[in-house]
C-alpha cells in the first residue's frame, strides 16, 4: 500500500471515489472547492464517468444527489457552512425521507473566517437534522471516515453529515488508501412511499427517525471513532473534538501532559464514554473547533455536579479557530514566543487583480452615481466583493449570495432612489434571479449591475451557469429590452457606460446592465491549456 | 529530526510549488509531513503563507506553535517578517531581498533588510537575479528553495529527485531550468554565509 499526500479535502474526494459514488454535487466555496475539482480531474472518475459538473447552488446539489440515492446509487454532495444554510431545507428533509443509495454530505466549516461571512458551526445541522455527524482529526481519518460515512449512511438508510473546518481541509498529509469498491446498480426504493412527505408519510417515517436515533449513538461508543484514552493525571480530562486533537497532542508531547482524554470524531455525543471520563477526573476541558457545541450540551442550562470548562466558561476564546498556543493557554501553559512583528511591516489585503473588469465597471458605476451621495449601492459575494475597499469604496453591503437584488429592492421599496445591486455572474444563477424576478414582477425601481466575468472567479475560476446565458435568463424573467444593456468594461469606454448607467438609474423600473469581460486569471488558464 | 518551517510570499509567487518540492522529498526520505495553507480571498495579491512541518516522528498539529518555527523560508522581503512571531530563537529566516510592490504605503527596503539582518540567522539574496541569470525570473522561488537547502535537515540529491518528479510532465528544459535555480541558491546562500 503506497502512502499519498492529500490535502484533507483531497482525501475526502479519494475516500469517496474509492466508496464507489456515481456522483458528486457541489456549489464551490472555499474551503470545500478542492474536493469537487478532484473528483473532476481524477483519472478514475473519468473512467467511471462519475458525475461532477458543477451545480447552480448547493440546493440543488443537495437534490440531486438525493435524487441519485433515490435511484440506488451513492452520491457525495460538498459545500462550504454557509452552503448547508442554502440547502436546509432539502437537507433536513433528507433525513426524513432517508436514503436508498448512500447519501454523504460534506459541510466545511471556516472558523476565524478566512474566506467567509461567519463561522457557524455545521455540527448544530447534525443535531437538528437528527443525523450522524462524522468530524475527521487528521487526514487519514479524512479518507476513513468518508468511507465509513457511506457504510453508515446505508445501513441506517440515513444521509450522513461529514465536518471539517479550513486547517484540515487545506492541510497536506500522508493518506493510506483501501480497496475500492465497485458503485451500486440502479435500484428503486423498496417502499414506494419512503420519498413522499405528505403528512401521513412524514409523520412515519419521522418516528423511524427517532427510532434510530439509540442505534446510532450507540454506534458512536462502540464503533471505535470516539476513544477513551488512559492517563495517570486525574485532576482534569480532556474532551477533543476533530482536529481540536491534533492540537492538544502537540502540546501534551511537548509538555509530557498525561490526562485523561476523550478523543470524538462521530456523534451523536457517545454519552456513557463521556460519563466515564467526567466519573473519573475532577474537571472537563472541551476542546472544540468553533462554537462550543458539546461544551453547552454538556453543561446544559442547568447547573450540574460535573466542572466543565471550554468556550463558554473562558478557558477557551469564544470566537476564532483553535492553534496549539490557544490549547495550551487553556490548560495553564505559556508557549514560547517569538518576536513581536517589525513596525515596518504593512498590511497587504488582497484586492481586485490589475485589469479586472470589475474596476471598470466600479469606475463607471461611482461617476455614474457621484450626484445621489453615497450608501447606495447593495452588493453581494465574489471578487467584486473587494470593491468595498478603497480605492473604490464602491458598496455598501455584502451578505449572502444574491441578497444585492433583494435588499436593493426593499430599500427601494422603502423610498431609496436609486438603488443599486451590483452582483457577479455565478451568484446571480446562484441565488439572484429569483430576486430579479421579484422586482420585475412589482416594477420595483432597482439599478442591476450584473458584473459578468465568465467565471466563478473568488473561489479560483470555476465554470459559471451564467456564461452566454444572462441575456436571454434576464429577458425570460421579463427585463424589458430596452432597460436590458450590455457594456464592455474597458478604460476606452468608461464616459459610454458611466452615460449608460446614470440614464438607467433615473429609470423608474427594473434595469439590468451586463458588464461583460471575462476574468483575467480564467482567461490565462484557458489560453494556457488551449497551447498544450 | 524535525523542521518546522513556514512559508511566505504574496498570492501567485510559488510558495506552494516550494511546498511541494519539500513535501515530496520528505515523503520519499520517509519522514512525516504536514502542510496547511489557506486558499481563497487570501490569493488576491495578498500575503500567503504556509505551514510546512516535517519530522521523523509523527506530526500532531497542522499549524506551527508561536516561537518554534525553525526556518522562515520566504519569497519577499517584507513578507518574511510578517510571521517572525513564529520563529524560534535560533531559526533560520531566508528571504529573497527582492520586493513586491502592489500597495501604495510598500516601506523603504532599507529598513526592511535592516529588521532581517537583527535575525542571527538570516540568508538575504536578490533571487530574482539570480534566477534571470540562471534561465528564468520565474524560477526565482526554487532559488530561494536553494537558498535554504542547507538547512532544512533533507539531502540535498532528495530535493533535487523532486524536483525532477514534480516537473516531468514539463519536459527536460524546465527540470534542467529548475535544477539550476535550485543550486544557484545553494551557492549564493554559501558565499553569503562566508562574508
Ligand atoms: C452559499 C454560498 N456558497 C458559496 C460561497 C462561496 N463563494 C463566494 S463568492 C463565490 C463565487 C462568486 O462568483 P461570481 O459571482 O461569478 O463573482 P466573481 O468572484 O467571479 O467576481 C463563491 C462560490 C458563499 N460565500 N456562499
Ligand atoms: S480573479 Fe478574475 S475576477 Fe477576480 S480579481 Fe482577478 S481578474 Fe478579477
Amino acid at each position: 500500500m503506497k502512502k499519498i499526500v492529500l490535502l484533507g479535502d483531497e482525501a475526502i474526494a479519494q475516500g469517496a471515489i474509492d466508496s464507489g459514488i456515481s456522483g458528486v454535487y457541489a456549489y464551490p466555496g472555499t474551503p470545500s472547492t478542492e474536493i469537487t475539482e478532484y473528483i473532476q480531474a481524477s483519472k478514475t472518475a473519468q473512467e467511471r464517468k462519475i458525475h461532477s459538473d458543477w451545480s447552480a447552488n448547493e440546493k440543488t446539489a443537495m437534490e440531486a444527489a438525493l435524487g441519485m440515492s433515490y435511484a440506488g446509487k451513492r452520491a457525495l454532495v460538498c459545500m462550504k457552512h454557509v452552503g448547508l444554510n442554502v440547502a436546509a431545507d432539502a437537507f433536513i428533509n433528507s433525513a426524513i425521507t432517508g436514503v436508498n443509495g448512500g447519501l454523504v454530505v460534506l459541510a466545511a466549516d471556516d472558523p476565524s473566517m478566512h474566506s467567509s461571512q461567519n463561522e457557524q458551526d455545521s455540527r448544530f445541522y447534525g443535531k437538528f437534522s437528527l443525523l450522524t455527524v462524522l468530524e475527521p482529526a487528521d487526514q487519514q481519518e479524512c479518507y476513513d471516515l468518508t468511507r465509513m460515512a457511506f457504510e453508515l449512511s446505508e445501513k441506517y438508510r440515513l444521509p450522513v453529515l461529514l465536518r471539517v473546518t479550513t486547517r484540515l481541509a487545506h492541510s497536506r498529509s500522508g493518506v493510506y488508501c483501501q480497496d475500492a469498491q465497485p458503485e451500486n446498480s440502479m435500484k428503486l426504493p423498496d417502499d414506494s412511499t419512503q420519498f413522499i412527505l405528505l403528512p401521513v408519510f412524514a409523520r412515519k417515517r419521522y418516528k423511524s427517525l427517532l427510532e434510530m436515533q439509540p442505534v446510532m449513538e450507540e454506534d458512536a461508543e462502540k464503533m471505535g471513532q470516539n476513544r477513551l484514552i488512559e492517563g495517570g493525571d486525574r485532576s482534569l480530562g480532556i474532551v477533543a473534538c476533530g482536529i481540536a486533537y491534533n492540537y492538544y497532542m502537540e502540546i501534551a508531547q511537548q509538555f509530557g501532559l498525561d490526562y485523561p482524554m476523550l478523543k470524538i470524531a462521530h456523534y451523536p455525543v457517545p454519552r456513557k464514554m463521556v460519563r466515564s471520563l467526567a466519573d473519573s477526573t475532577e474537571t472537563l476541558l472541551i476542546l472544540e473547533e468553533g462554537y462550543p457545541v458539546l461544551e453547552e450540551m454538556l453543561a446544559g442550562l442547568l447547573e450540574t455536579k460535573y466542572l466543565i470548562s471550554g468556550r463558554l466558561s473562558g478557558a477557551v476564546p469564544r470566537d476564532g479557530e483553535l492553534n496549539p498556543g490557544i490549547v495550551a493557554a487553556a490548560l495553564g501553559l505559556e508557549i514560547r514566543k517569538g518576536m513581536p512583528v517589525p513596525e515596518v511591516v504593512t498590511a497587504r489585503p488582497p484586492a481586485l487583480c490589475q485589469g479586472c473588469g470589475h474596476i471598470d465597471m466600479y469606475r463607471a458605476l461611482n461617476d455614474a452615481i457621484e450626484p445621489y451621495g453615497p450608501g447606495r449601492v447593495f452588493s453581494d459575494i465574489g471578487c467584486y466583493t473587494l470593491g468595498a475597499l478603497p480605492p473604490y469604496n464602491a458598496i455598501n453591503s455584502c451578505v449572502d449570495m444574491g441578497a444585492s437584488v433583494t435588499m436593493a429592492k426593499g430599500a427601494s421599496d422603502a423610498g431609496l432612489r436609486p438603488a443599486v445591486a451590483v452582483i457577479g455572474d455565478s451568484t446571480f444563477t446562484h441565488s439572484g434571479m429569483t430576486g430579479l424576478l421579484d422586482a420585475v414582477v412589482e416594477q420595483t425601481p432597482v439599478t442591476i449591475i450584473i458584473s459578468d466575468n465568465s467565471t466563478t472567479g473568488m473561489t479560483g475560476g470555476q465554470k459559471s451557469h451564467a456564461t452566454s446565458r444572462l441575456y436571454n435568463i434576464c429577458k425570460g424573467l421579463g427585463v424589458e429590452e430596452e432597460h436590458l444593456i450590455e457594456i464592455d468594461p474597458l478604460r476606452k469606454h468608461h464616459d459610454e457606460n458611466t452615460r449608460i448607467i446614470a440614464a438607467e438609474l433615473k429609470y423608474d423600473g427594473v434595469s439590468v446592465i451586463i458588464s461583460k469581460r471575462e476574468c483575467i486569471q480564467t482567461a490565462l488558464r484557458r489560453k494556457k491549456s488551449a497551447a498544450k | 529530526m524535525k523542521t518546522d518551517i513556514i512559508l511566505s510570499g504574496v498570492g501567485g509567487q510559488g510558495i506552494l510549488s516550494i511546498a511541494a518540492v519539500i513535501g515530496m522529498a520528505a515523503i520519499d526520505s520517509d519522514l512525516y509531513v504536514k502542510q496547511a495553507e489557506v486558499h481563497g480571498m487570501s490569493q488576491r495579491g495578498g500575503a500567503v503563507q504556509s505551514h510546512l512541518r516535517i519530522s521523523d516522528q509523527p506530526v500532531y498539529s497542522d499549524l506551527i506553535p508561536a516561537g518554534s518555527c525553525d526556518m522562515i523560508l520566504s519569497v519577499e522581503p517584507m513578507e518574511s517578517l510578517r510571521y517572525v512571531p513564529f520563529l524560534a530563537r535560533d531559526g533560520w529566516l531566508v528571504t529573497n531581498s527582492k520586493p513586491f510592490i502592489n500597495i501604495d504605503n510598500y516601506p523603504d527596503e532599507k529598513y526592511l533588510f535592516d529588521e532581517i539582518r537583527k535575525i542571527g540567522n538570516n540568508v538575504l539574496i536578490d533571487a530574482d537575479h539570480i534566477a534571470s541569470e540562471a534561465g528564468s525570473k520565474k524560477v526565482s522561488n526554487i532559488v530561494v528553495l536553494g537558498a535554504a537547502s542547507s538547512f532544512l535537515g533533507l539531502r540535498y540529491e532528495a530535493l533535487e529527485a523532486s524536483i525532477k518528479a514534480i516537473f516531468a510532465r514539463k519536459g527536460e528544459d524546465i527540470i534542467r531550468l529548475n535544477l539550476n535555480a535550485l543550486k544557484a541558491g545553494q551557492e549564493a546562500a554559501a558565499a553569503q554565509r562566508l562574508v
